[in-house]
């Protein structure tokens, strides 16, 4: 199947001459219709930046963001329009991504008339009722005339989630989107939005830093490390959880607490030569994560930036050093 | 019936909100009271413009509420006939003034480059002019005695600070995630800019349109007291002129004549400022739905 986004050599770079930060560099992926992909990364890798190119909202410094086989750059203005509306942005921040002037009637009744989903305001109203049920907004009737202060965090996360399902998007990029939920009502809007891909056959590219939610939203899709602006390693969520071979990513994985005593016990404790992570300003050479990798090669690793490899398991990975090395996270 | 219920409660929560701050709802009434007075009191209180030699001069009486002056004419009357013209060229300036800078100065941070550095150099510039001298210059060419035309002058003059203010209050708003959310859904920079930037800053703006219009007030009364403008009928700054150029301000008689006008433009300008205080509440959707 072709895929529904394609990202090629994507840069942005921010700043000029010395102060100049490269936020995302060089990074290159493809996503299936239907698929699933987490970016993972800590914050400042510039996995927000990637989600915000893709979503059309950031102009990139070079590289081609390819959708549906078009690069978007050369879509003529009524197909730049018809990519807009297919991709659409959830933001992490509730309280800052809906207007604190507009009720939510208003939210979601502009976009469905703006773009004639409807045929008039009894018709938007109605639609804007159904799109509350969608999300779990309920009662919709007790709802929609409210102002999002009047509204909680996760309610807030629907309602974003519903004005984003106004414009029948085909791709979703949900930047964050519950990492600023209450912890108890994370997973009802995980489960939400998994529900959502099915129901309305939306493609999503998942941006988060917490590698436990990327494998529960994931589990059959994929995962993409990123570090300080590159890819360090993707592949199935399933293989990159069990079997991950950039050092990055098994200190990641083993640095993600575990309920169970008995599992945290026998679990693998990476230690890092370095904890703190390096300014963008002043990039290590290299592999960016030497300074901090247990498995440091001197005049190897500090000297040439690491290619993303196939690997012989599934997926990539930005590391000669480790490439075929398997390292039992559980011991 | 829905067509007026929902501004009629529109209207009730409004009024109700403004009540939150008494000095500032004070502030309304009194406006209020002095927009009847100007608008409506001329059709019940004539203007006295018969010469009464007996009665130059007189404090005020239960006859004549704020005295007479030097033709023993009653000044309560002129300050009811006076008020109209005044406010009426403060805002038509103030509107003027308000739409510029709202409309520009928000299109100056939304479109950015180019256009952004076009308005800005024509702000600076316009900003640089000293307005009274200006204005003082142009009276001299130009016939200033219709009050559109003055009002018009003013706000032509007095948008720059106000869009300045605007554009970079727009900047700030227009980095949030809703507004990128708009753009996301192809809402359009008209949607954009009036329903997305302009309500978040509608505090701002009609507290700013209130203090134009102060400042109208003041500047043409300057130009009337200058003599700089010949408008002609009673006007809260042509009694203040006469007053003046006949000397009132060394009689201890004629101090109500002087003090009168004065009294009234200073009792109206308090009360609009101070109104302001009530419009902060009024405009804040927060309050609104806790009301």
């Amino acid at each position: 199947m072709a895929p529904i986004l394609e990202v090629r050599n994507l840069t942005k770079k921010f700043g000029k001459g010395k102060e100049t930060v490269t936020a995302v560099d060089s990074v290159s992926f493809a996503i299936e219709p239907g698929e699933t992909v987490c970016l993972v990364g800590e914050s400042g890798c510039g996995k927000s930046t990637t989600g915000r190119m893709v979503a059309g909202l950031l102009e990139p410094t070079s590289g081609e963001v390819l959708f549906e086989g078009k690069n978007i750059k050369e879509l003529d203005s009524a197909g730049f329009r018809r990519y807009r509306q297919s991709v659409q942005i959830i933001h992490q921040d509730p309280y800052a991504s809906l207007n604190p002037t507009q009720t939510v009637r208003q939210i979601l009744t502009a976009p469905l008339l703006r773009h004639n989903k409807v045929k008039n305001r009894a018709g938007a109203e109605a639609r804007a009722l159904e799109l509350l049920e969608v999300v779990d907004l309920t009662p919709a009737r007790d709802m929609i005339d409210k102002y999002p202060h009047q509204l909680s965090g996760g309610q807030r996360q629907r309602v974003a989630v519903a004005r984003a399902l106004t414009v029948e998007p085909k791709f979703i990029v949900a930047d964050e989107a519950v990492s600023m939920v209450d912890v108890s009502i994370r997973v009802s809007i995980l489960t939400m939005l998994a529900r959502l891909k099915e129901q309305f056959h939306v493609t999503f590219l998942f941006i988060t830093h917490d590698l436990a939610l990327a494998k529960y939203f994931a589990w059959t899709g994929r995962i993409t490390v990123m570090y300080l602006g590159r890819i360090v390693e993707d592949g199935p969520t399933q293989r990159l959880i069990t079997d991950p071979r950039h050092p990055y990513t098994q200190a990641l994985l083993s640095a993600v607490p575990e309920a169970d005593p008995e599992l945290a016990h026998r679990k693998r404790q990476i230690e890092l030569r370095e904890a703190e992570i390096p300014s963008l300003l002043n990039l290590p050479s290299g592999c960016t994560f030497h300074p901090r990798c247990p498995y440091f090669v001197p005049g190897e690793c500090d000297q040439r930036v690491p290619p993303l490899e196939p690997l012989d398991v599934g997926g990539r990975v930005a590391c000669p050093v480790r490439k075929h090395e398997h390292v039992p996270l559980l011991v | 019936m829905d067509i007026i219920r929902g501004p009629l409660r529109w209207l009730g929560t409004t009024l109700k909100l403004m009540t939150y701050n008494k000095a500032g709802f004070i502030g309304f009434l009194v406006t209020l009271a002095i927009l009847l007075m100007a608008l409506v009191g001329p059709f019940f209180v004539p203007l006295d413009t018969k010469t009464k030699l007996d009665k130059i001069y007189q404090p005020p009486s239960t006859e004549h509420w704020f005295g007479t002056d030097h033709q023993g004419r009653d000044i309560f009357s002129q300050i009811v006939h006076g008020g109209k013209d005044v406010i009426y060229v403060a805002a038509v300036a103030a509107f003027l003034s308000t739409f510029i800078a709202v409309t520009f100065g928000t299109l100056s941070a939304f479109a950015g480059g180019a256009v952004d550095s076009v308005i800005m150099g024509f702000t600076d510039i316009i900003l640089t002019i000293p307005q009274f001298p200006l204005l003082a210059v142009l009276a001299a060419f130009i016939k200033l005695d219709n009050l559109t035309l003055l009002g018009v002058f003013l706000g032509l003059l007095s948008w720059p600070a106000l869009l300045r203010a605007v554009r970079s209050q727009a900047l700030s708003l227009k980095e949030r995630d809703f507004v990128e959310a708009a753009r996301a859904l192809d809402l359009g920079a008209g949607h954009i800019i009036f329903r997305e930037l302009v309500p978040n800053m509608m505090t701002y703006i009609v507290i700013s349109f209130t203090l134009a219009m102060t400042a109208a007030v003041y500047t043409q009364v300057g130009l009337v007291l200058l003599g700089l403008v010949p408008v002609s009928s009673s006007n809260w700054g042509v009694m203040i002129s006469l007053a003046w150029t006949q000397g009132a301000i060394f009689f201890r008689d004629a101090m109500w004549r002087i003090m009168m006008p004065i009294l009234a433009i200073a009792v109206f300008q308090l009360s609009v400022i101070t109104m302001t205080r009530s419009l902060e509440l009024a405009f804040n959707p927060r309050l609104r739905t806790m009301a």
